[in-house]
Protein backbone atom coordinates (compact mmCIF):
# COMPACT_ATOMS: atom_id res chain seq x y z
CA UNK A 1 0.00 0.00 0.00
CA UNK A 2 0.98 3.58 -0.33
CA UNK A 3 3.65 4.53 2.11
CA UNK A 4 3.19 8.24 2.14
CA UNK A 5 -0.36 8.42 3.49
CA UNK A 6 -1.12 7.35 7.03
CA UNK A 7 -4.87 7.76 6.94
CA UNK A 8 -7.02 7.37 3.87
CA UNK A 9 -10.67 8.07 4.36
CA UNK A 10 -12.91 7.80 1.38
CA UNK A 11 -16.64 8.45 1.26
CA UNK A 12 -17.04 7.74 4.94
CA UNK A 13 -20.59 7.88 6.24
CA UNK A 14 -21.85 7.04 9.70
CA UNK A 15 -25.53 6.99 10.48
CA UNK A 16 -26.97 6.49 13.90
CA UNK A 17 -30.62 5.67 14.32
CA UNK A 18 -32.32 8.80 13.14
CA UNK A 19 -29.44 11.05 12.22
CA UNK A 20 -26.29 11.15 10.16
CA UNK A 21 -23.20 11.96 12.19
CA UNK A 22 -20.71 11.91 9.36
CA UNK A 23 -21.78 12.23 5.79
CA UNK A 24 -19.64 11.14 2.89
CA UNK A 25 -16.32 12.66 3.91
CA UNK A 26 -12.97 11.92 2.32
CA UNK A 27 -9.53 13.03 3.36
CA UNK A 28 -5.99 11.78 3.61
CA UNK A 29 -3.33 12.43 6.16
CA UNK A 30 0.29 11.94 5.24
CA UNK A 31 2.95 10.47 7.47
CA UNK A 32 4.42 12.93 9.93
CA UNK A 33 1.63 15.46 9.62
CA UNK A 34 -0.21 17.04 12.54
CA UNK A 35 -3.77 17.45 11.42
CA UNK A 36 -6.46 19.19 13.39
CA UNK A 37 -10.10 18.26 13.13
CA UNK A 38 -12.03 21.34 13.97
CA UNK A 39 -15.71 21.53 14.58
CA UNK A 40 -18.49 22.44 16.97
CA UNK A 41 -19.84 19.89 19.38
CA UNK A 42 -21.71 17.29 17.40
CA UNK A 43 -19.93 18.06 14.15
CA UNK A 44 -18.78 14.46 13.80
CA UNK A 45 -15.22 14.73 15.15
CA UNK A 46 -15.50 12.04 17.78
CA UNK A 47 -17.43 9.75 15.48
CA UNK A 48 -14.71 10.02 12.85
CA UNK A 49 -12.04 9.29 15.44
CA UNK A 50 -13.92 6.34 16.86
CA UNK A 51 -14.17 4.84 13.41
CA UNK A 52 -10.47 5.45 12.78
CA UNK A 53 -9.61 3.74 16.04
CA UNK A 54 -11.75 0.69 15.19
CA UNK A 55 -14.14 1.25 18.06
CA UNK A 56 -17.12 1.23 15.78
CA UNK A 57 -17.70 0.59 12.10
CA UNK A 58 -18.66 3.00 9.39
CA UNK A 59 -22.07 2.75 7.77
CA UNK A 60 -20.41 3.02 4.40
CA UNK A 61 -17.12 4.06 2.88
CA UNK A 62 -13.63 2.81 3.54
CA UNK A 63 -11.03 3.86 6.04
CA UNK A 64 -7.45 2.68 5.86
CA UNK A 65 -4.82 3.35 8.46
CA UNK A 66 -1.23 2.65 7.44
CA UNK A 67 -2.69 0.67 4.57
CA UNK A 68 -4.88 -1.57 6.71
CA UNK A 69 -8.64 -1.53 6.59
CA UNK A 70 -10.09 -0.55 9.97
CA UNK A 71 -12.91 -3.02 9.72
CA UNK A 72 -11.37 -6.15 8.28
CA UNK A 73 -7.85 -5.71 9.68
CA UNK A 74 -8.77 -4.09 12.98
CA UNK A 75 -6.04 -5.83 14.96
CA UNK A 76 -3.30 -4.55 12.67
CA UNK A 77 -4.72 -1.06 12.85
CA UNK A 78 -5.08 -1.11 16.63
CA UNK A 79 -1.46 -2.09 16.99
CA UNK A 80 -0.47 1.01 15.04
CA UNK A 81 -2.58 3.66 16.71
CA UNK A 82 -2.56 5.31 20.08
CA UNK A 83 -6.01 6.64 20.84
CA UNK A 84 -7.05 8.95 23.61
CA UNK A 85 -10.83 9.29 23.71
CA UNK A 86 -12.77 12.35 24.72
CA UNK A 87 -12.65 13.08 28.46
CA UNK A 88 -9.65 10.80 28.76
CA UNK A 89 -11.10 7.88 30.69
CA UNK A 90 -8.64 6.24 33.11
CA UNK A 91 -8.90 3.76 35.94
CA UNK A 92 -8.90 6.19 38.86
CA UNK A 93 -7.99 3.59 41.48
CA UNK A 94 -4.72 2.62 39.86
CA UNK A 95 -1.31 4.18 40.29
CA UNK A 96 0.24 5.94 37.32
CA UNK A 97 3.04 3.47 36.64
CA UNK A 98 0.76 0.51 37.36
CA UNK A 99 -1.82 1.84 34.92
CA UNK A 100 0.71 2.45 32.16
CA UNK A 101 2.17 -0.99 32.67
CA UNK A 102 -1.28 -2.52 32.51
CA UNK A 103 -2.02 -0.68 29.29
CA UNK A 104 1.34 -1.59 27.80
CA UNK A 105 0.72 -5.27 28.52
CA UNK A 106 -2.73 -5.09 26.95
CA UNK A 107 -1.09 -3.65 23.90
CA UNK A 108 1.19 -6.64 23.68
CA UNK A 109 4.39 -5.33 25.26
CA UNK A 110 6.13 -7.59 27.70
CA UNK A 111 9.06 -8.02 30.04
CA UNK A 112 12.00 -5.72 29.72
CA UNK A 113 10.66 -3.89 26.70
CA UNK A 114 7.45 -3.09 28.55
CA UNK A 115 9.37 -1.65 31.52
CA UNK A 116 11.60 0.39 29.25
CA UNK A 117 8.70 1.84 27.33
CA UNK A 118 6.79 2.70 30.49
CA UNK A 119 9.87 4.45 31.89
CA UNK A 120 10.33 6.26 28.64
CA UNK A 121 6.79 7.63 28.38
CA UNK A 122 6.76 8.58 32.05
CA UNK A 123 9.85 10.66 31.38
CA UNK A 124 8.53 11.99 28.08
CA UNK A 125 5.27 13.16 29.59
CA UNK A 126 6.95 14.56 32.71
CA UNK A 127 5.18 12.14 35.03
CA UNK A 128 8.23 11.07 37.02
CA UNK A 129 7.15 12.95 40.15
CA UNK A 130 3.72 11.39 40.22
CA UNK A 131 4.46 7.91 38.89
CA UNK A 132 3.59 6.33 42.24
CA UNK A 133 0.50 8.37 42.88
CA UNK A 134 -3.06 7.15 42.52
CA UNK A 135 -4.64 8.56 39.37
CA UNK A 136 -7.73 9.78 41.22
CA UNK A 137 -5.51 12.09 43.28
CA UNK A 138 -3.88 13.76 40.29
CA UNK A 139 -4.75 17.14 38.86
CA UNK A 140 -6.48 17.23 35.53
CA UNK A 141 -3.31 18.28 33.73
CA UNK A 142 -1.44 15.28 35.03
CA UNK A 143 -4.32 12.98 34.20
CA UNK A 144 -4.32 14.27 30.68
CA UNK A 145 -0.63 13.49 30.44
CA UNK A 146 -1.26 10.00 31.74
CA UNK A 147 -3.74 9.60 28.91
CA UNK A 148 -1.14 10.82 26.44
CA UNK A 149 1.48 8.51 27.91
CA UNK A 150 -0.95 5.64 27.46
CA UNK A 151 -1.50 6.58 23.83
CA UNK A 152 2.27 6.62 23.29
CA UNK A 153 3.38 3.62 25.23
CA UNK A 154 3.40 1.11 22.37
CA UNK A 155 5.16 3.47 19.95
CA UNK A 156 2.23 3.83 17.59
CA UNK A 157 2.68 5.26 14.14
CA UNK A 158 -0.50 7.28 14.42
CA UNK A 159 -1.74 9.11 17.49
CA UNK A 160 -5.38 10.10 17.68
CA UNK A 161 -6.30 12.56 20.40
CA UNK A 162 -9.88 13.59 20.96
CA UNK A 163 -9.98 17.01 22.59
CA UNK A 164 -6.71 16.64 24.46
CA UNK A 165 -6.76 20.02 26.19
CA UNK A 166 -10.39 20.22 27.24
CA UNK A 167 -10.88 21.42 30.79
CA UNK A 168 -7.26 22.32 31.47
CA UNK A 169 -5.98 25.61 32.83
CA UNK A 170 -3.86 27.79 30.54
CA UNK A 171 -0.54 26.56 31.88
CA UNK A 172 -1.55 22.95 31.55
CA UNK A 173 -2.87 23.60 28.06
CA UNK A 174 0.48 25.07 27.11
CA UNK A 175 2.42 22.09 28.40
CA UNK A 176 0.11 19.56 26.76
CA UNK A 177 0.36 21.44 23.48
CA UNK A 178 4.12 21.49 23.67
CA UNK A 179 4.05 17.78 24.28
CA UNK A 180 1.87 17.22 21.22
CA UNK A 181 4.21 19.32 19.12
CA UNK A 182 7.16 17.26 20.29
CA UNK A 183 5.33 14.09 19.34
CA UNK A 184 4.98 15.24 15.78
CA UNK A 185 8.65 14.67 15.21
CA UNK A 186 8.21 10.91 15.26
CA UNK A 187 4.50 10.29 14.85
CA UNK A 188 1.56 11.28 12.75
CA UNK A 189 -0.93 13.09 14.92
CA UNK A 190 -4.64 13.67 14.45
CA UNK A 191 -6.21 15.88 17.08
CA UNK A 192 -9.72 17.15 17.38
CA UNK A 193 -10.72 20.30 19.13
CA UNK A 194 -13.14 23.12 19.15
CA UNK A 195 -10.53 25.46 20.58
CA UNK A 196 -9.13 27.34 17.65
CA UNK A 197 -5.83 28.69 18.91
CA UNK A 198 -4.89 25.12 19.56
CA UNK A 199 -5.09 24.24 15.90
CA UNK A 200 -3.43 27.47 14.93
CA UNK A 201 -0.50 26.71 17.16
CA UNK A 202 -0.02 23.01 16.72
CA UNK A 203 -1.34 21.79 13.42
CA UNK A 204 0.15 21.78 9.99
CA UNK A 205 -3.24 21.25 8.40
CA UNK A 206 -6.81 21.86 9.44
CA UNK A 207 -10.00 20.09 8.48
CA UNK A 208 -13.10 22.00 9.42
CA UNK A 209 -16.02 19.68 10.02
CA UNK A 210 -19.52 20.92 10.27
CA UNK A 211 -22.64 18.80 10.52
CA UNK A 212 -20.78 15.78 9.30
CA UNK A 213 -19.22 17.40 6.27
CA UNK A 214 -15.77 18.81 5.58
CA UNK A 215 -16.16 22.50 4.88
CA UNK A 216 -12.54 23.48 4.50
CA UNK A 217 -9.21 21.71 4.48
CA UNK A 218 -5.99 23.66 4.28
CA UNK A 219 -3.05 24.93 6.31
CA UNK A 220 -3.92 27.52 8.95
CA UNK A 221 -1.86 30.10 7.06
CA UNK A 222 -3.65 29.53 3.78
CA UNK A 223 -7.02 29.77 5.44
CA UNK A 224 -5.93 33.04 6.94
CA UNK A 225 -4.74 34.36 3.60
CA UNK A 226 -8.14 33.64 2.18
CA UNK A 227 -9.60 35.91 4.76
CA UNK A 228 -6.96 38.61 4.84
CA UNK A 229 -8.79 40.73 2.28
CA UNK A 230 -10.93 41.98 5.03
CA UNK A 231 -8.48 42.58 7.86
CA UNK A 232 -9.03 45.44 10.24
CA UNK A 233 -6.76 48.18 11.58
CA UNK A 234 -7.18 49.37 15.13
CA UNK A 235 -5.85 52.82 16.09
CA UNK A 236 -6.15 54.58 19.42
CA UNK A 237 -5.68 58.30 18.98
CA UNK A 238 -6.16 61.27 21.32
CA UNK A 239 -8.16 63.69 19.16
CA UNK A 240 -11.64 65.17 19.02
CA UNK A 241 -14.14 62.73 17.65
CA UNK A 242 -15.46 64.98 14.94
CA UNK A 243 -11.99 65.53 13.50
CA UNK A 244 -11.33 61.83 13.47
CA UNK A 245 -14.56 61.14 11.65
CA UNK A 246 -13.69 63.75 9.10
CA UNK A 247 -10.22 62.33 8.59
CA UNK A 248 -11.39 58.77 7.98
CA UNK A 249 -13.98 59.97 5.52
CA UNK A 250 -11.33 61.82 3.58
CA UNK A 251 -9.10 58.79 3.27
CA UNK A 252 -10.09 56.86 0.11
CA UNK A 253 -8.42 53.64 1.29
CA UNK A 254 -10.80 53.25 4.20
CA UNK A 255 -14.07 51.64 3.47
CA UNK A 256 -15.65 51.67 6.86
CA UNK A 257 -14.79 53.17 10.23
CA UNK A 258 -16.09 52.75 13.69
CA UNK A 259 -15.08 55.14 16.46
CA UNK A 260 -15.66 54.49 20.11
CA UNK A 261 -14.38 56.40 23.14
CA UNK A 262 -11.50 54.88 25.12
CA UNK A 263 -10.06 55.96 28.50
CA UNK A 264 -8.79 59.52 28.73
CA UNK A 265 -8.93 61.66 25.61
CA UNK A 266 -8.41 58.70 23.37
CA UNK A 267 -10.74 57.27 20.79
CA UNK A 268 -10.56 53.76 19.51
CA UNK A 269 -11.00 53.56 15.75
CA UNK A 270 -11.69 50.29 14.01
CA UNK A 271 -10.94 50.78 10.34
CA UNK A 272 -11.69 48.43 7.51
CA UNK A 273 -9.44 49.18 4.54
CA UNK A 274 -10.52 48.66 0.97
CA UNK A 275 -9.03 45.64 -0.87
CA UNK A 276 -6.91 44.66 2.06
CA UNK A 277 -4.34 47.41 1.59
CA UNK A 278 -2.15 48.14 4.57
CA UNK A 279 -3.14 51.65 5.65
CA UNK A 280 -0.98 51.83 8.76
CA UNK A 281 1.84 53.99 7.33
CA UNK A 282 -0.67 56.53 6.05
CA UNK A 283 -2.48 56.68 9.35
CA UNK A 284 0.77 57.20 11.16
CA UNK A 285 1.76 60.00 8.81
CA UNK A 286 -1.60 61.74 9.19
CA UNK A 287 -1.52 61.58 12.93
CA UNK A 288 2.03 62.90 13.05
CA UNK A 289 1.14 65.70 10.71
CA UNK A 290 -1.71 66.84 12.94
CA UNK A 291 0.37 66.53 16.11
CA UNK A 292 -2.03 64.06 17.77
CA UNK A 293 -0.94 61.43 20.17
CA UNK A 294 -1.34 57.82 19.15
CA UNK A 295 -0.84 54.95 21.54
CA UNK A 296 -1.86 51.96 19.47
CA UNK A 297 -1.79 50.97 15.83
CA UNK A 298 -2.36 47.33 14.95
CA UNK A 299 -3.67 45.25 12.14
CA UNK A 300 -5.81 42.42 13.35
CA UNK A 301 -5.42 39.37 11.22
CA UNK A 302 -8.46 37.24 11.04
CA UNK A 303 -7.88 34.35 13.35
CA UNK A 304 -9.01 30.86 12.57
CA UNK A 305 -11.85 31.64 14.89
CA UNK A 306 -13.25 34.17 12.45
CA UNK A 307 -12.71 31.83 9.54
CA UNK A 308 -14.41 29.10 11.45
CA UNK A 309 -17.36 31.26 12.40
CA UNK A 310 -17.71 32.30 8.76
CA UNK A 311 -17.48 28.83 7.41
CA UNK A 312 -19.86 27.26 9.86
CA UNK A 313 -22.36 30.07 10.01
CA UNK A 314 -25.73 29.26 8.47
CA UNK A 315 -26.13 30.83 5.02
CA UNK A 316 -27.34 34.37 4.67
CA UNK A 317 -25.95 35.77 7.88
CA UNK A 318 -22.82 37.33 6.43
CA UNK A 319 -21.62 40.43 8.16
CA UNK A 320 -18.58 42.67 7.67
CA UNK B 1 -3.05 -14.99 26.28
CA UNK B 2 -0.85 -12.44 28.03
CA UNK B 3 -3.45 -9.75 27.56
CA UNK B 4 -6.06 -12.13 28.97
CA UNK B 5 -4.02 -12.72 32.13
CA UNK B 6 -3.27 -9.01 32.47
CA UNK B 7 -6.97 -8.25 32.32
CA UNK B 8 -7.83 -10.91 34.89
CA UNK B 9 -5.25 -9.45 37.23
CA UNK B 10 -6.65 -6.00 36.81
CA UNK B 11 -10.21 -7.13 37.36
CA UNK B 12 -9.26 -9.00 40.50
CA UNK B 13 -7.27 -6.02 41.75
CA UNK B 14 -10.39 -3.96 41.08
CA UNK B 15 -12.26 -5.96 43.71
CA UNK B 16 -9.63 -5.44 46.35
CA UNK B 17 -8.63 -1.81 45.90
CA UNK B 18 -12.19 -0.72 46.48
CA UNK B 19 -14.20 -1.80 49.46
CA UNK B 20 -16.56 -3.92 47.34
CA UNK B 21 -14.45 -7.05 47.50
CA UNK B 22 -14.01 -6.94 51.24
CA UNK B 23 -17.66 -6.17 51.88
CA UNK B 24 -18.81 -9.05 49.70
CA UNK B 25 -16.45 -11.45 51.42
CA UNK B 26 -17.39 -10.15 54.86
CA UNK B 27 -21.09 -10.57 54.10
CA UNK B 28 -20.52 -14.06 52.76
CA UNK B 29 -18.44 -15.02 55.79
CA UNK B 30 -21.17 -13.67 58.05
CA UNK B 31 -23.79 -15.84 56.34
CA UNK B 32 -21.47 -18.85 56.42
CA UNK B 33 -20.91 -18.26 60.11
CA UNK B 34 -24.64 -18.08 60.59
CA UNK B 35 -25.16 -21.39 58.88
CA UNK B 36 -22.25 -22.80 60.91
CA UNK B 37 -24.03 -21.85 64.12
CA UNK B 38 -27.29 -23.31 62.83
CA UNK B 39 -25.40 -26.45 61.94
CA UNK B 40 -23.88 -26.75 65.40
CA UNK B 41 -27.30 -26.43 67.02
CA UNK B 42 -28.58 -29.16 64.75
CA UNK B 43 -25.67 -31.43 65.59
CA UNK B 44 -26.38 -31.15 69.31
CA UNK B 45 -29.55 -33.16 68.81
CA UNK B 46 -29.77 -36.65 67.45
CA UNK B 47 -26.88 -38.13 65.53
CA UNK B 48 -27.35 -37.82 61.80
CA UNK B 49 -26.12 -40.01 58.97
CA UNK B 50 -25.91 -37.07 56.58
CA UNK B 51 -22.46 -35.85 55.50
CA UNK B 52 -21.36 -32.54 56.90
CA UNK B 53 -21.43 -30.70 53.56
CA UNK B 54 -25.02 -31.66 53.01
CA UNK B 55 -25.91 -30.43 56.47
CA UNK B 56 -24.25 -27.16 55.59
CA UNK B 57 -26.16 -26.96 52.39
CA UNK B 58 -29.45 -27.68 54.09
CA UNK B 59 -29.21 -24.45 56.14
CA UNK B 60 -30.15 -22.57 52.96
CA UNK B 61 -27.63 -19.82 53.51
CA UNK B 62 -25.94 -21.20 50.41
CA UNK B 63 -28.66 -19.84 48.14
CA UNK B 64 -28.82 -16.54 49.94
CA UNK B 65 -25.09 -16.09 49.42
CA UNK B 66 -25.18 -17.17 45.78
CA UNK B 67 -28.21 -15.10 44.76
CA UNK B 68 -27.05 -11.97 46.56
CA UNK B 69 -23.34 -12.16 45.84
CA UNK B 70 -23.59 -12.83 42.11
CA UNK B 71 -25.10 -9.46 41.15
CA UNK B 72 -22.74 -7.55 43.40
CA UNK B 73 -19.68 -9.32 42.04
CA UNK B 74 -20.62 -9.00 38.40
CA UNK B 75 -22.43 -5.67 38.18
CA UNK B 76 -19.31 -3.57 37.66
CA UNK B 77 -17.61 -5.79 35.08
CA UNK B 78 -18.94 -4.10 31.95
CA UNK B 79 -21.33 -1.46 33.24
CA UNK B 80 -18.68 0.49 35.13
CA UNK B 81 -16.23 0.52 32.24
CA UNK B 82 -18.90 1.66 29.85
CA UNK B 83 -19.99 4.32 32.28
CA UNK B 84 -16.53 5.78 32.81
CA UNK B 85 -15.52 5.35 29.18
CA UNK B 86 -12.58 3.05 29.84
CA UNK B 87 -14.40 0.49 27.75
CA UNK B 88 -13.44 2.57 24.75
CA UNK B 89 -9.76 2.57 25.60
CA UNK B 90 -9.98 -1.14 26.33
CA UNK B 91 -11.66 -2.01 23.04
CA UNK B 92 -9.19 0.00 20.99
CA UNK B 93 -6.24 -2.09 22.14
CA UNK B 94 -5.35 -5.15 20.08
CA UNK B 95 -7.38 -7.50 22.26
CA UNK B 96 -10.36 -9.47 21.03
CA UNK B 97 -13.89 -9.17 22.36
CA UNK B 98 -13.80 -12.83 23.33
CA UNK B 99 -10.70 -12.31 25.45
CA UNK B 100 -12.34 -9.40 27.24
CA UNK B 101 -15.51 -11.37 27.99
CA UNK B 102 -13.59 -14.44 29.14
CA UNK B 103 -11.20 -12.42 31.28
CA UNK B 104 -13.98 -10.60 33.06
CA UNK B 105 -15.92 -13.80 33.59
CA UNK B 106 -12.86 -15.64 34.88
CA UNK B 107 -12.00 -12.85 37.28
CA UNK B 108 -15.54 -12.88 38.66
CA UNK B 109 -15.43 -16.64 39.03
CA UNK B 110 -12.06 -16.57 40.76
CA UNK B 111 -13.26 -13.94 43.17
CA UNK B 112 -16.41 -15.97 43.78
CA UNK B 113 -14.35 -19.05 44.63
CA UNK B 114 -12.16 -16.99 46.97
CA UNK B 115 -15.34 -15.89 48.68
CA UNK B 116 -16.24 -19.52 49.40
CA UNK B 117 -12.89 -20.45 50.91
CA UNK B 118 -13.92 -19.60 54.49
CA UNK B 119 -16.35 -22.52 54.23
CA UNK B 120 -13.32 -24.80 54.26
CA UNK B 121 -12.32 -23.14 57.53
CA UNK B 122 -15.70 -23.89 59.08
CA UNK B 123 -15.47 -27.52 58.07
CA UNK B 124 -11.90 -27.74 59.32
CA UNK B 125 -12.88 -26.38 62.73
CA UNK B 126 -15.68 -28.91 62.93
CA UNK B 127 -13.36 -31.76 62.07
CA UNK B 128 -10.94 -30.67 64.82
CA UNK B 129 -13.60 -30.92 67.49
CA UNK B 130 -15.30 -34.14 66.51
CA UNK B 131 -13.84 -37.56 66.76
CA UNK B 132 -15.20 -38.61 63.41
CA UNK B 133 -12.28 -38.63 60.96
CA UNK B 134 -14.57 -39.13 57.98
CA UNK B 135 -15.84 -35.61 58.26
CA UNK B 136 -13.05 -34.21 56.07
CA UNK B 137 -13.70 -36.59 53.23
CA UNK B 138 -11.85 -35.07 50.26
CA UNK B 139 -14.23 -36.60 47.74
CA UNK B 140 -17.16 -35.04 49.47
CA UNK B 141 -15.49 -31.68 49.75
CA UNK B 142 -14.38 -31.93 46.14
CA UNK B 143 -17.85 -32.58 44.82
CA UNK B 144 -19.34 -29.84 47.00
CA UNK B 145 -16.82 -27.31 45.72
CA UNK B 146 -17.30 -28.58 42.17
CA UNK B 147 -21.00 -27.87 42.60
CA UNK B 148 -20.29 -24.44 44.03
CA UNK B 149 -17.91 -23.75 41.15
CA UNK B 150 -20.26 -24.90 38.39
CA UNK B 151 -23.27 -23.12 39.83
CA UNK B 152 -21.06 -20.08 40.30
CA UNK B 153 -20.22 -20.25 36.61
CA UNK B 154 -23.91 -20.12 35.74
CA UNK B 155 -24.60 -17.16 38.00
CA UNK B 156 -21.45 -15.27 37.04
CA UNK B 157 -22.17 -15.64 33.33
CA UNK B 158 -25.71 -14.44 33.97
CA UNK B 159 -24.25 -11.47 35.80
CA UNK B 160 -21.79 -10.75 32.97
CA UNK B 161 -24.66 -10.74 30.52
CA UNK B 162 -26.70 -8.39 32.70
CA UNK B 163 -23.73 -6.09 33.18
CA UNK B 164 -23.00 -5.95 29.46
CA UNK B 165 -26.58 -4.91 28.79
CA UNK B 166 -26.45 -1.72 30.77
CA UNK B 167 -24.27 1.29 31.52
CA UNK B 168 -25.62 1.54 35.02
CA UNK B 169 -24.32 -0.78 37.71
CA UNK B 170 -27.61 -0.57 39.60
CA UNK B 171 -29.60 -1.72 36.59
CA UNK B 172 -27.06 -4.44 35.92
CA UNK B 173 -27.35 -5.66 39.51
CA UNK B 174 -31.16 -5.59 39.40
CA UNK B 175 -31.17 -7.50 36.12
CA UNK B 176 -28.84 -10.20 37.30
CA UNK B 177 -30.66 -10.43 40.63
CA UNK B 178 -33.92 -11.00 38.81
CA UNK B 179 -32.33 -13.51 36.41
CA UNK B 180 -30.82 -15.38 39.32
CA UNK B 181 -33.96 -15.25 41.37
CA UNK B 182 -36.04 -16.51 38.45
CA UNK B 183 -33.71 -19.45 38.10
CA UNK B 184 -34.02 -20.13 41.82
CA UNK B 185 -37.81 -19.92 41.74
CA UNK B 186 -37.87 -22.28 38.77
CA UNK B 187 -35.83 -24.81 40.66
CA UNK B 188 -37.95 -24.31 43.76
CA UNK B 189 -41.02 -24.98 41.65
CA UNK B 190 -39.37 -28.10 40.29
CA UNK B 191 -38.80 -29.47 43.76
CA UNK B 192 -42.40 -28.73 44.77
CA UNK B 193 -44.15 -30.37 41.82
CA UNK B 194 -45.26 -33.95 42.22
CA UNK B 195 -43.26 -36.51 40.31
CA UNK B 196 -44.55 -37.83 36.96
CA UNK B 197 -46.78 -34.96 36.14
CA UNK B 198 -46.21 -34.95 32.41
CA UNK B 199 -43.66 -33.07 30.33
CA UNK B 200 -43.76 -29.92 32.47
CA UNK B 201 -42.15 -31.74 35.34
CA UNK B 202 -39.73 -33.33 32.97
CA UNK B 203 -38.58 -29.93 31.71
CA UNK B 204 -38.59 -28.33 35.12
CA UNK B 205 -36.59 -31.15 36.62
CA UNK B 206 -33.61 -30.00 34.59
CA UNK B 207 -33.85 -26.64 36.28
CA UNK B 208 -33.95 -28.20 39.71
CA UNK B 209 -30.80 -26.46 40.88
CA UNK B 210 -31.73 -26.96 44.51
CA UNK B 211 -31.92 -30.75 44.20
CA UNK B 212 -28.89 -30.89 41.92
CA UNK B 213 -26.77 -28.90 44.33
CA UNK B 214 -27.99 -31.17 47.10
CA UNK B 215 -26.57 -34.07 45.11
CA UNK B 216 -23.20 -32.33 44.85
CA UNK B 217 -23.24 -31.72 48.60
CA UNK B 218 -24.02 -35.39 49.11
CA UNK B 219 -21.01 -36.31 47.05
CA UNK B 220 -22.90 -37.31 43.93
CA UNK B 221 -21.62 -35.80 40.70
CA UNK B 222 -24.39 -36.12 38.17
CA UNK B 223 -23.19 -35.63 34.59
CA UNK B 224 -26.58 -34.31 33.55
CA UNK B 225 -26.31 -31.33 35.87
CA UNK B 226 -22.65 -30.82 35.00
CA UNK B 227 -23.57 -30.63 31.34
CA UNK B 228 -26.52 -28.38 32.12
CA UNK B 229 -24.43 -25.94 34.17
CA UNK B 230 -21.57 -25.81 31.73
CA UNK B 231 -23.83 -25.31 28.74
CA UNK B 232 -25.86 -22.60 30.48
CA UNK B 233 -22.61 -20.82 31.33
CA UNK B 234 -21.42 -21.07 27.75
CA UNK B 235 -24.79 -19.84 26.49
CA UNK B 236 -24.73 -16.72 28.64
CA UNK B 237 -21.08 -16.03 27.84
CA UNK B 238 -21.97 -16.29 24.18
CA UNK B 239 -24.85 -13.85 24.67
CA UNK B 240 -22.50 -11.50 26.52
CA UNK B 241 -20.04 -11.68 23.65
CA UNK B 242 -22.81 -10.82 21.20
CA UNK B 243 -23.81 -7.81 23.28
CA UNK B 244 -20.20 -6.63 23.40
CA UNK B 245 -19.87 -7.11 19.66
CA UNK B 246 -23.17 -5.40 18.96
CA UNK B 247 -21.58 -1.93 18.88
CA UNK B 248 -19.98 -3.06 15.66
CA UNK B 249 -23.24 -4.01 14.02
CA UNK B 250 -24.72 -1.73 11.47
Amino acid sequence: MSNESMIEVSNLTKRYAGHTAVSNISFTVGRGEIVGLLGTNGAGKSTTMRILSCYMPATSGTVRVAGFDVFTQADEVRRRIGYMPENNPLHPEMRVREYLKFRARLKGLSGKHCRERVDKVIEQCALTDVSRKIIAHLSKGYRQRVGLADALVHEPELIILDEPTIGLDPNQIRSVRQLIKDLAKNHTVLISTHILPEVEMTCSRVLILHEGKILAADTPDNLQKLMSNSSQVIAEIAAPRAELEQLWEQMPEIEYSDISPAEGDFHRCALTPRNGTDVRPQIFAMVQQRGWIMRELTRSRFSLEDIYVRVTRPNGEEEG
Amino acid sequence: MRAYLTLIRRELAGFFVSLTGYIIIAAAVFLMGLSFVMLLTKLQGDPTPLPITQLFYSTDCFWLILILAAPVITMRLFALERHTGTFETLMTTPISDLQVVLAKFSAALIFYMLMWLPLLGCIFILSRYTNNPGIMDTGLLGSTFLGIFLLGGVFMSLGCFASALSRSQIIAAMLSLSFGFTLFVLSFLASQLPVNNGWQTEVLSHFALIDQMNDFARGVVDTRSVVFYVSTTVLFLFLTLRVVESRRWN
